[in-house]
């Protein structure tokens, strides 16, 4: 029906690889971080990390088949060659540390997709998960945002107000029905009639059973639309609550974290757009790959904690050789989160490395259960109380496989591709599609909860 | 006559509706109403005041770090304490990024689609864009085959029939006067600065751990350590350089692209100096301390009011002139609503009146929005990069003159054009030419003081809460992005027993007071003229002059107080 084209920003990718490789290694300051050689980690992680293969489904099950224009069609047409196409595919498998062997396979299911439609909606929120989405580096908010999807509501950034943008939302609503993605930023109010947020005279939970419900899946970012956040703290005013419980019953998957990191939404929509299915997830509907493991055990500064350097002022000695911060309140031994590795901002750096302790802002209720942020915490080590058995495992598993550091995407799609061997499901849910084999369904046919999305 | 709503006002942060009246083809009235409430200050009650800046913090994602800045001034003000020299001077390079980084944003991504037609791009000849390019600006991106291969980008989305974000824009809209090539152009920097925003904001990443929500302020100073000899310390030699890189360059930007694009766009909307006035009332507390904090005539930009568009007077600013009206908010006062009340008085509580959702019209007659409505002396103020310039401009700053002269001078306009929509626009492109020369300047002086010994980050002495009396209060201030910004913290047995914000977005959104008189945008919007009242494109156009931010508009304050249960460790 409609022409699929993009991706012409396929030019720039050679830097793009380069960087994009850059962030999936993990040791040492950024120099080491760019340094390294793409083709040994891709055969480490095929020759080590892979027991199966992972459940790639055949091009011809990829939801939202165009009729007649493909994205590689599209490519030829706009100049863009074959080898820059592979090029493209090769960064996307190395985002979610696929075996190389892959290339060709994630090739083949974005050369035949339409693009699918996004809609992102914003209740109680700050805007910095929108904010945090604009600074994607790989590939580029643009590439996401136009190239890969078609991005059709948001209300921070689109063209369209008024009339416009809610025509825009209703129409994808009514014909997009049960194909499109629907992201959640920001906490929805339930409390006296949910007069605390409204959009075009309808309350955010109104609009958010009418969007979510008829997707194909939702992704709640950012602590609020996960948990109500910070808008649901102590004593909670507006009666705030996250999406699932808003919205129960729908397919979805939180990137919680304040803001969630863009490289791990983006890996996301990757894995989406790749497989038609979200990511292995824990019981918090969180995706391992980035949320699998304590911030404590991937810590630049956890050596400084085994040997007993801490910093014990702001500015001493130690703070200025970037020794421990857990006596200044560090919350790293109770959070889980790839923020250590995946970093922000293109790898740049991240809260512990800039000096400032760790807030465990990804995990469950952390506003509450994490403050006051400056009290040294009790008990480490140790498990927060938001570590699920699964996580544990996974930190268990991570130590006797002796890994270094690796990125959090890359043991997600670990996970993915041992077939959940590791992650263990805690909370009951409808089992996986025998038809789909437990893998990838396509999101056009499937109902929702079926395959890896869980349902809330 | 017609009533317009616009709702969800797009391209801003947060939640805006705007009603307008219109009568004859043009506004007649107009009323701004903030549709979400979140509470915030509530919930900071009880806590920790040394960490109320992660939380106010998080009161806006796109103003990110304003409310942190500001929050942490106020418990300084409070406690008595002074920070270092190099703590002010990180805070300042971080507040001064975030102007260049907001500004830039906010005319490419918010604002330039009023203006721009995306979809005329296609009809540009890309030889002459490249004409056009080099005869504004030395940029080297510009040559024929990079704006052709630009517009083939936008030809193979609009042939996709998959518009994404620009499917619902207002093209082929009378109002848009932009020759096909200057779209073009337009389109190509509108890419171009995503890409800025991503690069430059490394800065905040350096200094702040993370861009959105920075997380190294510290009541006392900064928790960036410096060393000049240590590789792990979060400030050393090889970070400066990389500060100062990402500084030029994007200074470069600002002065290649932004400035000159500015200048070319506003030529072909002349007719917007004379439209969105306003208030003709400005205020701003002054920014970046060069000394003390409580020294404002130290400031780099000065504080200062201006009433009646009368630039031969700067009034001074004595912030416990400040109060706020909940007339025709959706609160009540304990005396009643008529009255205004200081921010250390406040004692406001929730109380919704408007129709129940879904809903077509608010009833504008009574209480309309969340945002209460803020006054200095009784009366309504505009605050913003128009504000700063001009209390700058009429102070005598000799930067601020000379840039504001030569704009106006290339624009062949005089000073009263900038009382106007496009007044905003280029008041704001002003200030980021100004901060983004100012940028690398401070950074020198970090490296100055590392260079000679001076490292401290943090003054301590009164970080252990037991050297605190048992009650104190302060107010801390910012000049945001987005103009005048309070916060206002009592401190009782360690805790917070009340907070207060007064934010940038409630001055200019804010709804009418308890004698009718307008808030910015309402009055700004009066006399707009409207081609199509389905398409109000010149509303959007007046509103976004502002850069509206409504998640830092909306909140409250309540007489509850909440103990937080402390964790006692060892």
């Amino acid at each position: 029906m409609n022409d699929s084209k993009g991706l012409a920003f396929l030019p720039h990718l050679p830097s793009t690889t380069y960087r994009i490789l850059g962030q999936i290694t993990l040791t040492g300051d950024q120099s080491h971080r760019l340094a390294f050689p793409w083709v040994g980690y891709m055969t480490t992680i095929g020759d080590t990390r892979y027991h199966q293969k992972p459940r790639i489904r055949p091009p011809s099950e990829v939801a939202m088949l165009p009729e007649g224009e493909t994205l590689s069609r599209a490519l030829k047409s706009h100049g863009v060659s074959r080898r820059r196409f592979m090029e493209f595919c090769g960064a996307m498998v190395a985002t979610l540390a696929l075996p190389s062997r892959y290339v060709a396979q994630v090739a083949e299911a974005l050369g035949k997709a339409r693009k699918p439609v996004l809609v992102w909606l914003q209740f109680q929120d700050c805007a910095g998960n929108s904010e945090s989405i604009l600074r994607s580096g790989h590939p580029t908010v643009l590439e996401v945002v136009v190239d890969l999807l078609s991005w059709e509501y948001h209300e921070i950034i689109m063209a369209g107000a008024g009339k416009q943008a809610v025509a825009a939302l209703q129409r994808v609503v009514k014909e997009e029905k049960g194909k499109y993605l629907a992201v959640v930023e920001g906490a929805i109010p339930l409390a006296d009639g949910g007069v605390y947020c409204t959009i075009a005279g309808r309350t955010a939970l109104d609009l958010a059973r009418e969007v979510c419900t008829n997707a194909a899946a939702s992704i709640a970012v950012g602590a609020c639309a996960w948990d109500g956040g910070l808008v649901a703290a102590h004593p909670n005013p507006t009666g705030a609550v996250g999406l699932h419980e808003a919205v129960p019953g729908i397919t979805l998957i939180n990137m919680p974290g304040c803001p969630q990191n863009p490289v791990n939404t983006v890996a996301v929509l990757v894995h989406y757009l790749t497989f038609g299915a979200l990511p292995e997830t824990d019981h918090y509907h969180r995706p391992l790959f980035a949320y699998g493991r304590l911030i404590h055990d991937q810590c630049e500064r956890r050596a400084h904690y085994d040997a007993g350097r801490y910093v014990q002022e702001w500015g001493d000695d130690g703070h200025r050789k970037g020794w421990c911060l857990y006596k200044m309140g560090c919350k790293g031994p109770q959070g889980t989160f790839n923020c250590p590795n995946a970093r922000w901002n293109d790898q740049t750096s991240w809260p512990v490395k800039a000096g400032h302790g760790c807030l465990a802002c990804a995990s469950h209720r952390f506003w509450d259960t994490k403050s006051p942020f400056y009290e040294r915490l009790p008990q480490v080590p140790g498990f927060g109380v938001d570590v699920s058995a699964g996580e544990i495992g996974l930190v268990l598993t991570g130590a006797v496989a002796g890994a270094t550091i690796v990125h959090g995407v890359a043991s997600a799609i670990r996970d993915r591709a041992r077939g959940e061997a590791t992650a263990v499901q805690p909370t009951p849910g409808p089992p996986p599609s025998p038809a789909a084999g437990g893998a990838g369904v396509p999101p056009a046919s499937s109902a929702p909860g079926s395959g890896d999305a869980r349902k809330s | 006559m017609a009533r317009i709503v616009v709702d969800p006002v797009t391209r801003i942060e947060g939640h805006l509706r705007i009603e307008a009246q219109v009568d004859g083809g043009a506004v007649t009235d107009a009323w701004s109403s903030g549709t979400m409430f979140r509470g915030i200050e509530l919930i900071l009650r009880g806590r920790d005041p040394r960490e109320a800046w992660i939380w106010t913090q998080r009161i806006c994602g796109v103003c990110t770090t304003v409310h942190a800045l500001t929050s942490v001034r106020a418990v300084e003000d409070a406690l008595g304490i002074e920070v270092p020299d190099n703590a002010r001077i990180i805070r300042n390079i971080i507040a001064a990024t975030q102007y260049v980084q907001d500004h830039v944003i906010h005319f490419y991504h918010l604002h330039a689609l009023d203006w721009v037609d995306v979809t005329l791009a296609l009809k540009a000849d890309p030889a002459k864009t490249s004409q056009l390019a080099e005869s504004i600006s030395s940029w080297p991106k510009s040559s024929r085959a990079y704006f052709k291969a630009i517009q083939d980008r936008v030809k193979t989305l609009v042939e996709s029939k998959q518009l994404s974000l620009f499917a619902s824009g207002y093209w082929g809209h009378p109002a848009y006067h932009l020759p096909p090539e200057a779209n073009l152009l337009a389109v190509a920097h509108y890419i171009e600065a995503l890409e800025f925003q991503r690069q430059f904001i490394r800065i905040h990443a350096v200094l702040g751990g993370k861009n959105p929500h920075l997380q190294t302020y510290l009541v006392g100073g900064m928790s960036t350590a410096m060393d000049p000899d240590e590789p792990h310390a979060p400030i050393n030699p090889e970070r400066i350089t990389f500060l100062a890189e990402i500084a030029k360059t994007a200074q470069e930007f600002v002065e290649q692209v932004y400035i000159p694009d500015v200048l070319a766009v506003a030529g072909f909307y002349r007719d917007w100096f004379g439209r969105g006035e306003g208030l003709g009332n400005f205020l701003s507390y002054g920014e970046y301390p060069m000394g003390g904090i409580h020294d404002p005539s130290r400031f780099f930009l000065p504080r200062g009011a201006i009433f009646n568009r009368d630039l031969s007077q700067v009034h001074a600013v004595d912030p416990a002139q400040v109060t706020e009206y909940v007339t025709h908010s959706w609160y009540q006062y304990s005396d009643g609503d008529a009255a205004g009340k200081h921010p250390y008085d406040g004692e406001t509580q929730p109380k919704y009146s408007g129709p129940t959702p879904p809903f077509e019209h608010l009833n504008v007659d009574e209480k309309y929005s969340w945002l209460k409505a803020p006054r200095f002396q009784d009366t309504p103020m505009e605050v913003g990069p128009l504000a700063r310039m001009l209390v700058a401009y009429a102070s005598g700053h000799a930067e601020v003159k000379a840039l504001v002269n030569g704009v106006l001078a290339k624009l062949n306009a005089p000073a009263t054009a900038l009382f106007s929509t496009l007044g905003r626009i280029a008041a704001r492109a002003i200030e980021t030419q100004l901060m983004a020369q100012q940028v690398p300047k401070w950074i020198g002086e970090l490296d100055s003081n590392m260079d000679h010994g001076e490292l401290r980050i943090h003054n301590g002495e009164k970080w252990d809460p037991a050297t605190w009396p048992r009650s104190a209060q302060g107010w801390g201030f910012h000049e945001a992005p987005r103009g005048s910004l309070g916060h206002w913290v009592q401190i009782e047995d360690r805790a917070i027993k009340n907070y207060q914000c007064v934010v940038p977005t409630t001055w200019n959104a804010g709804p009418r007071d308890a004698k009718g008189q307008r808030g910015a945008y309402e009055a700004s919007l009066l006399k707009t003229p409207i081609a199509d009242p389905e398409r109000p494109v010149e509303i959007l156009r007046t509103i976004h002059s502002f850069d509206p931010c409504l998640a830092c508009a909306v909140h409250v304050t309540d007489a509850r107080v909440r103990r937080f249960a402390k964790v006692q460790v060892e």
